[in-house]
């Protein structure tokens, strides 16, 4: 569990010479009685790791997509209370990595203490909490003490190169390139510089490198995954999950991991 | 009184503050700590500010003593200090022009803004045409609808006006787009938030731009009175025109300071903006601070009958200075927002804004039963036009209800 089991995932699929899939999905979107069905879909279609977001009224990192689902998760009465409690009843069901995704207020409300405890309790791996920076972590990092729960970073093209290193060492489980200078969601074209980018991260880096933020067909998928350990998708997944378009999600993850028989 | 030094180096006031924001912004927001520090030590740049304060918004502004106000309340003084007298009608202006010639100096080409009633929208609308800037407002569609006049007034000034439809279409979600457009365009483009709001060094900023208004009000006082007033009022939204009248007397711990949050249709309706009176510790866009949530940390939506107000959050140094108890806050109801702002009309000719009608409203009611010998200033933070048809409908509907 924890730290260890994520970089583990990745590592595995990456020594067979595939790519790590890691699809992001809203919980309680539509709602949180099918989270344990999504999660054995994507865990069968060969997702390495899954990122679960709890849902956030003011989500400021993130662009339409993934505000709608929020939307719909928040109208479904999704807590993160509700998520602890859903991974609990099925986690021993499910073996692959779950990475939660939130914004610091729900936490902060929750009790950062508890909800590292209950979060440990719920075998959850790691988080990403995109508005606490390097600077902010003292406030969260006394209350992980005690838990083996994966903090996972999020460096990006805006910064400098003694903030990568930075960033490259303290980020556990994996590091997370965001390969546009913006929030989340689809996009045509992907940014020209982004292979010195993930070159620079994967030299100071001691776990996987990840990348992510407008990946959205299986060719950018191929081109970007190639360049590091692998990629997160998420507004698309969202999208094609909301419209009940299973198999396409499937040609994502493939266009990583490989069919199951080729490996 | 010992002397007061909030911020620290990293952003926070006690445990407020501090620079909740993603990756992708804190460079940008690093590098505006670097270049307002630099700029602070700079003499052509305070130079330059002082003269487009001096010559281009009109200050310094009067501090009047409205007398007629005074006799019909029978007791305390009453000032008013006249930020609507600033070019575009209210303080927000004091803020835009210090952050734009400072976006210059960084070489930022364009600037994007939020706005809630319109006032630091077209206080930065202005600014980016005097000094030849691209700008691009986010305003919510709840906001367009009741600030027609102001959102025209932007466009007229060469503004991109945007709508936004998510959440509550008001102020919190306008600040949402603002910053998810600034952190897709970061490299060339600055953030002028409207308020003591945001990631460190905003709020600071914010309120040392603004700190004109407290520092001309006191030296202003003293010519008129040879005194500090007792007591200084004004309304908080976000809380800069309040932050700005009350940093320069922090220290004169003789001047009792109030802050009157917007009570909307009443605290115990719930639906209000009354932060520091009905709120809880969290942290939203960048800062921690006292905010309206849920008991599952979502962020609750603010009610006033102001949309300047209409903001669920708090500056973080007002939440220190809750905290601290050095300011006492307080709320002021839609209905007697509405009623200060006639008699402020009647007796002393000034329309005020319906935000500004807030503080008005406490002051008045204080005077009432202080002492005649005791002073009581009101930053009246803006002029009322901008609102005349939210007061005629509420007004209509008293009327018909």
């Amino acid at each position: 569990m924890g730290k260890a089991h994520i970089q583990e995932a990745i590592e595995k699929v990456v020594e067979r010479g595939d790519k790590a899939f890691i699809p992001y999905i809203m919980a309680g979107d539509p709602d949180i009685s099918q989270l344990k069905e999504q999660l054995l879909f994507l865990e069968k279609s060969g997702a390495t790791v899954v990122e679960l977001g709890i849902p956030f009224s003011d989500p400021v990192a993130d662009g339409p997509t993934i505000q709608e689902a929020g939307k719909r998760a928040l109208n479904s009465g999704t807590t993160v209370k509700k998520v602890l409690e859903a991974l609990s009843s099925f986690r021993d069901e499910i073996s692959i990595p779950i990475v939660l995704m939130t914004y610091i207020n729900p936490l902060f409300k929750y009790g950062l203490s508890q909800f590292f405890k209950d979060s440990q309790a719920a075998g959850v791996d790691g988080v990403i909490i995109p508005d606490v920076p390097l600077e902010q972590r003292p406030l969260i990092d006394e209350h992980m003490n005690r838990t083996d729960i994966a903090l996972i970073q999020l460096v990006t093209l805006t910064s400098p190169d003694h903030r990568i290193k930075r960033l490259a060492q303290a980020s556990e489980g994996f590091l997370y390139a965001v390969t546009v200078t913006g929030i989340t969601g689809a996009r045509s074209a992907v940014s020209e510089n982004l292979e010195s980018f993930i070159y620079s991260l994967k030299k100071h880096s001691n776990v996987p490198v990840m990348a992510g933020f407008g990946i959205s067909t299986p060719e950018q998928v191929k081109e970007i995954s190639s360049l590091g350990d692998g990629v997160i998708v998420g507004s698309r997944v969202v999208d094609l999950l909301h419209q009940g378009k299973r198999e396409e999600i499937t040609q994502l993850i493939q266009a990583a991991v490989g069919t199951p028989a080729s490996h | 009184m010992t002397t007061y030094s909030q911020p620290d180096q990293n952003g926070q006031y006690g445990q407020f503050g501090g620079r909740f924001v993603p990756e992708t912004l804190m460079q940008a927001v690093l590098e505006l700590q670097e270049a307002y520090e630099e700029a602070q030590k700079d003499p052509a740049f305070h130079e330059l500010l002082e003269h487009y304060l001096k010559d281009y918004i009109g200050r310094e502004n009067p501090l009047y003593f409205a007398e007629n106000l005074t006799k019909h309340t029978g007791g305390a003084k009453i000032y008013l200090k006249r930020e609507d007298l600033n070019h575009t009608g209210a303080h927000k202006i004091n803020n835009t022009i210090g952050q734009s010639l400072l976006a210059v100096r960084m070489g930022k080409k364009k600037i994007v803004a939020e706005t809630g009633a319109g006032q630091h929208g077209v206080a930065t609308a202005t600014v980016c045409a005097l000094l030849n800037l691209d700008c691009v407002i986010f305003m919510g569609e709840e906001d367009i609808r009741r600030q027609q006049l102001n959102v025209f007034r932007m466009e007229l000034l060469g503004a991109k006006v945007i709508s936004v439809t998510h959440g509550s279409g008001t102020l919190k979600d306008a600040v949402n787009e603002a910053m998810r457009y600034w952190v897709s365009n970061v490299e060339d483009t600055h953030y002028i938030i409207g308020s003591v709001l945001g990631p460190h060094p905003f709020p600071q900023m914010v309120r040392d731009f603004q700190s004109v208004i407290g520092k001309e009000t006191k030296q202003q006082i003293l010519d008129k009175e040879q005194r500090l007033p007792d007591t200084i009022v004004a309304c908080i939204g976000g809380g800069s025109n309040a932050m700005g009248m009350f940093y320069p007397f922090i220290e004169d711990t003789e001047v009792k300071l109030v802050g009157v949050e917007a009570a909307g249709s009443g605290i115990q309706t719930g639906k209000h903006a009354a932060t520091l009176t009905a709120g809880e510790v969290g942290i939203l866009h960048g800062s921690l601070m006292y905010l309206l949530q849920n008991e599952d940390g979502q962020i609750q939506e603010a009610h006033s009958i102001s949309a300047g107000l209409d903001y669920p959050g708090v500056g973080p140094e007002h939440s220190y200075l809750h905290e601290t108890k050095r300011v006492q806050y307080t709320s002021v109801t839609d209905e007697e927002a509405l009623d200060a702002l006639q008699l402020m009309c009647r007796k002393e000719g000034i329309i005020p804004a319906l935000e500004t009608a807030h503080a008005i409203h406490y002051a008045v009611e204080l005077a009432k039963v202080s002492p005649k010998d005791e002073i009581i200033v009101i930053c009246l933070s803006g002029r009322g036009d901008k609102d005349v048809m939210t007061v005629k409908s509420a007004l209509e509907g008293r009327q018909n209800g």
